[in-house]
């Protein structure tokens, strides 16, 4: 069994519970293996890399040592903050003698050797690649025919480092959602922002940016946005409601994880996949239909 | 002969050239260093030893001084060498006992510190007198010149330069060898041109019938160049034909056999028209095009490929033309110059994917449009949207690919021109808005920014700024439908989104993707951009660094027509002097045998490219054919008993040389 090391960030654990579960299960189901980076810590996301650079890079670069102690196994990083702050640290590492420095010596003193050879991957990336569209599709059981997807990558996983997906035109997300039996939408706003962090710093940004993207979802006819990030999932989830009353347009569509559109497909238990934790959850036609 | 037994009598000549050397280079340290070197008798400075009261220093100095060695610190050879001979020879001294020694590309230019580049400038002119005490006289040597010129690349360039050397009727012929099945370049490709918005085919046709039938001309199309050997005056070259599979002799163009293909309806993209139209397996690439003879496409022609085919096009020939059974052919040429004008390709708008080239739809390149507009294009001159729509307002981006780091640095020169020009004509054909998108408006030339006023007073509309990005991503229900631009109008001091239907990437102009092949085959440099390299930039545009070989139109770098075709009857003259010349001076550097260390072994005879050594069969040595020899130096580095020399390259001159540098 293909094994991979599991870094949940503080999304999973927390408000992105929904994603831990159904990436979870899904890994289970095909016979992946995720095991947990024992004693993980912060991947020095957002606030640690605005404030202190040079700690934030020794937080993210003390997960890596840590993978590093399971020599060959790929690090698996769900959360698109994470992917993100882990690639970031590796680059800037490998590519600054200086920081290399304060971040060997850092980690020298608790005993943690650092080399860079930890590979960081997302999740979306490790399924498509490692467990390939074949394989993908051979598990579905219960094809989500009907339900219209609108595909949305958000900013992290493809920019500026990449690694999972075509920079400016990704696609693989929207390979998934076709190999499930879901149609996606045509969503010319899959890399655009989520609004981030400035929905709580400088809402009336953020939420614009969030009503856009829920208004072309909407405006694409989708009945479901399917997200790969736990923040996008927030930001678009649970401002909805507030933004039916400042702009008067019906924004209202459930925004899940691609995991948990995997688990659905693969007829998994709504709650092992966190689908009772949503606001809002789509309506899928009945099995027996599908079979009809 | 000018003593070489003489002790040296050695004047050396330190250039300040302006600043260039001076500002790096203590050169009165240079100087008095210089005195003080063995044979020296004399050392002097001047602001510019080329100049001619710097000539007439030197002059003075070796007929009064009884100079009989002659070194001078100054620029690389490649300037001045011929200039410091000419001033020896003038002065009665044998033009080889001179030696140029380079102190500005080698020292000033390339170093910063003063110290460092005096202590480097002064190592190299001590190398320099050490090698000029024993360098010998020689006679320069002279060889006919073949009249016939080459010609690569039958775009406006190659074809102005071919009808200039033909029309002198100065006894020379030309052969113009063209890769595509016609000649006419990229601008057999345009409608109109800028900025008189003259026809293009109008201007360009006449000139292509004139070289299919000048008498002078020998048309190579649909022939790339292979091989080439000598050197000015007297090269070979090889070029070879690529199968038409089509009799050119016979076929007269009446198309007969392009009806009859068992291919009902084209469906095969047309390289001439970008893939932008259909052609059958068997065409002819455009309708004016010149030879007017149709080929078939190997890959797509059902005999070729699976060998099964009721072959309707042969039945349909009355000429018997076609010639299923064609194999590429090679043709020897035996030419004195070579004319270079092998053009550019465009940019490749994937390049910069936030544009969508290749992924949106109606986003179109520059040259795309001008098949759009161009009457014998896909859409009969009228640019239509990808459903058949005309658009109502059209975006045209400038600067794509150039002006920017993270591709070409350069300025293409004429994208600003020929999108006002595109901007002019799609008005014209559609009605629609048009929007220019540009950094810098760059309209220098005749008549060039009073074309701009015109088009501002036409009403295409110009916003200044670099575009972001184009994108479908809507924000409002306007936008929703259209392609969005995205750009900061720097003049406003705004982010503007403005929706288009159809998008025009004004692509800039790269060196063709074969540049390095042909640059090694022809022994010519290449710039940083990858464009072929001049010898000088301002006073020798057409020459290069292999004589007889010169450099016309956009593969020396982005122009525009008027510019090439000045550009190629420049080089047209520069060939057409060298044809009148008659004869070149060849270096005497060929190679000599001493025969008292020869052994025989023949080593040298089998290595010689020239086949210019001899065995004597008596005397069991070698000897060198001094016609034959091109002093390449071969022999002289294989010879395994140090018997083989190269004068004026000489062991010890080397030797001496290194000594003196380290």
């Amino acid at each position: 069994m293909t094994e991979y090391l599991y870094f949940p960030g503080c999304s999973l654990k927390g408000a992105g519970a929904p994603y831990e579960k159904s990436l979870l299960a899904v890994f289970r189901a095909l016979g992946l293996g995720l095991k947990e980076i024992p004693d993980w810590n912060c991947c020095g996301a957002t606030a640690y890399l605005s404030v202190d650079a040079e700690m934030g890079v020794v937080l993210a670069a003390r997960n890596l040592a840590l993978a590093e102690r399971e020599d060959g196994k790929d690090v698996v990083a769900p959360c698109s903050g994470c992917y993100l702050a882990l690639t970031k640290a590796k680059s800037t590492i490998a590519e600054y003698p200086d920081v290399r420095a304060k971040v060997t010596d850092a980690l020298g003193r608790a005993g943690l050797p650092y080399t860079g050879r930890a590979v960081v991957r997302h999740p979306l990336e490790v399924l498509m690649t490692d467990a390939g569209p074949e394989r993908l599709r051979g598990r579905v059981t219960r094809p989500l025919k009907g339900l219209r997807v609108a595909p949305y990558n958000g900013c992290a996983i493809l920019r500026p480092y990449g690694g999972v997906d075509d920079t400016h035109t990704p696609h693989v997300l929207e390979d998934l959602v076709r190999l499930v039996g879901a149609t996606p939408v045509d969503y010319p706003h899959k890399a655009r922002c989520c609004g981030g962090m400035l929905t709580s710093g400088v809402q009336t940004v953020g939420l614009r940016l969030v009503e856009i993207l829920l208004d072309a979802a909407k405006a694409a006819a989708a009945n479901a946005i399917v997200t790969t990030c736990p923040l996008c999932q927030y930001n678009l989830e649970v401002y909805q409601n507030r933004l039916r009353k400042a702009t008067g347009k019906d924004l209202g569509i459930p925004v899940i994880y691609f995991t948990q559109m995997l688990g659905l497909a693969y007829g998994l238990d709504d709650r092992a996949l966190g689908m009772d934790q949503l606001l809002r959850v789509p309506v899928l036609a009945a099995p027996a239909e599908v079979r009809a | 002969m000018n003593g070489t037994r003489e002790a040296p009598r050695i004047g050396v000549y330190v250039c300040d050239c302006g600043f260039n050397i001076l500002g790096t280079v203590d050169v009165p340290g240079v100087v008095r260093y210089a005195a003080t070197l063995e044979g020296v008798i004399v050392a002097k400075e001047y602001k510019y030893m080329c100049s001619d009261p710097g000539q007439a220093l030197i002059g003075k100095d070796i007929r009064e001084q009884r100079l009989n060695r002659l070194v001078v610190a100054s620029c690389t050879p490649t300037l001045h060498e011929r200039t410091f001979r000419r001033v020896a020879s003038e002065a009665g001294l044998n033009p080889f006992l001179f030696n140029a020694v380079n102190i500005r590309e080698g020292v000033s230019w390339v170093t910063d510190d003063k110290g460092e580049a005096t202590g480097k400038a002064k190592a190299l002119v001590r190398a320099g007198v050490r090698r000029v005490a024993l360098q010998e006289a020689l006679e320069p040597r002279s060889e006919p010149v073949n009249p016939n010129v080459l010609v690569l690349g039958g775009g406006i360039a190659g074809m102005h330069a071919a009808l200039s050397l033909a029309n002198a009727n100065s006894g020379a012929k030309v052969h113009l060898v063209e890769r595509e099945p016609s000649i006419g370049g990229n601008m057999a490709r345009f409608d109109k041109t800028f900025p008189t918005l003259d026809c293009a085919s109008c201007i360009l046709t006449p000139k292509m019938t004139e070289v299919k039938i000048h008498p002078n001309i020998t048309l190579h199309s649909y022939a790339e160049l292979v091989g080439v050997e000598g050197y000015v005056g007297n090269f070979d070259v090889t070029i070879e034909h690529k199968p038409r599979y089509v009799n050119e002799d016979l076929c007269i163009g009446c198309l007969k056999c392009v009806e009859a293909c068992v291919y009902k309806d084209p469906r095969f993209p047309n390289a001439f028209d970008l893939g932008l139209a259909k052609r059958k397996p068997i065409y002819i690439p455009f309708p004016q095009a010149v030879p007017t003879k149709v080929l078939i496409h190997a890959e797509d022609c059902l005999h070729l490929k699976f060998g099964k085919c009721k072959d309707t096009c042969a039945e349909a020939c009355e000429k018997d033309a076609i010639d299923f059974g064609q194999k590429p052919e090679r043709v020897s040429l035996k030419v004195g110059s070579i004319i270079v004008s092998t053009g550019y390709k465009t940019f490749d708008a994937r390049r910069k994917p936030q544009y969508g080239y290749g992924v949106l739809p109606n986003v179109i390149t520059a040259l795309e449009a001008e098949r759009f507009l161009a009457p014998t294009g896909p859409t009969n001159g009228i640019p239509t949207l990808g459903d058949g729509r005309l658009p109502k307002k059209v975006g045209i981006i400038h600067c794509v690919g150039s002006r920017d780091r993270n591709t070409n640095a350069y300025c293409s020169k004429v994208c600003c021109m020929y999108s006002l020009k595109l901007a002019h004509l799609i008005r014209e054909r559609t009605g629609a808005e048009v929007y220019n998108f540009y950094i810098d408006m760059r309209t220098p030339g005749k008549g060039y920014e009073e074309f701009y006023d015109q088009l501002l007073s036409e009403g295409v509309k110009v916003i200044r700024g670099r575009v972001a990005e184009v994108t479908r991503a809507a924000l409002t229900e306007a936008e929703r439908g259209h392609l969005i631009i995205r750009v900061e109008d720097t003049l406003a001091g705004m982010v503007r989104r403005v929706p288009v239907d159809l998008v025009v990437l004004s692509v800039g102009l790269e060196p063709q993707a074969d540049t390095q092949e042909l640059r090694r085959m022809l022994n010519l440099s290449c710039g940083r951009e990858g464009f072929l390299q001049e010898l000088h930039p301002k006073l020798a545009p057409v020459s290069t660094a292999t004589d007889g070989i010169y450099i016309a139109g956009a593969c020396q770098g982005p122009k525009d027509i008027p510019e090439t075709v000045a550009q190629a009857g420049s080089a047209a003259s520069e060939a057409l002097a060298l044809v009148h010349r008659g004869k070149v001076e060849i270096q005497p550097y060929t190679a000599v045998v001493d025969e008292e260390l020869c052994s025989g072994c023949r080593v040298c005879v089998g290595m010689c490219p020239y086949d210019a050594i001899a065995y004597d069969e008596e005397k069991k040595v070698v000897h060198v054919l001094d016609v034959k020899c091109k002093g390449c130096g071969v022999c002289a580095a294989a010879c395994p008993s140090g018997a083989m020399d190269q004068k004026h390259f000489r062991s010890e001159l080397v030797l001496a040389e290194m000594a003196g540098v380290i």
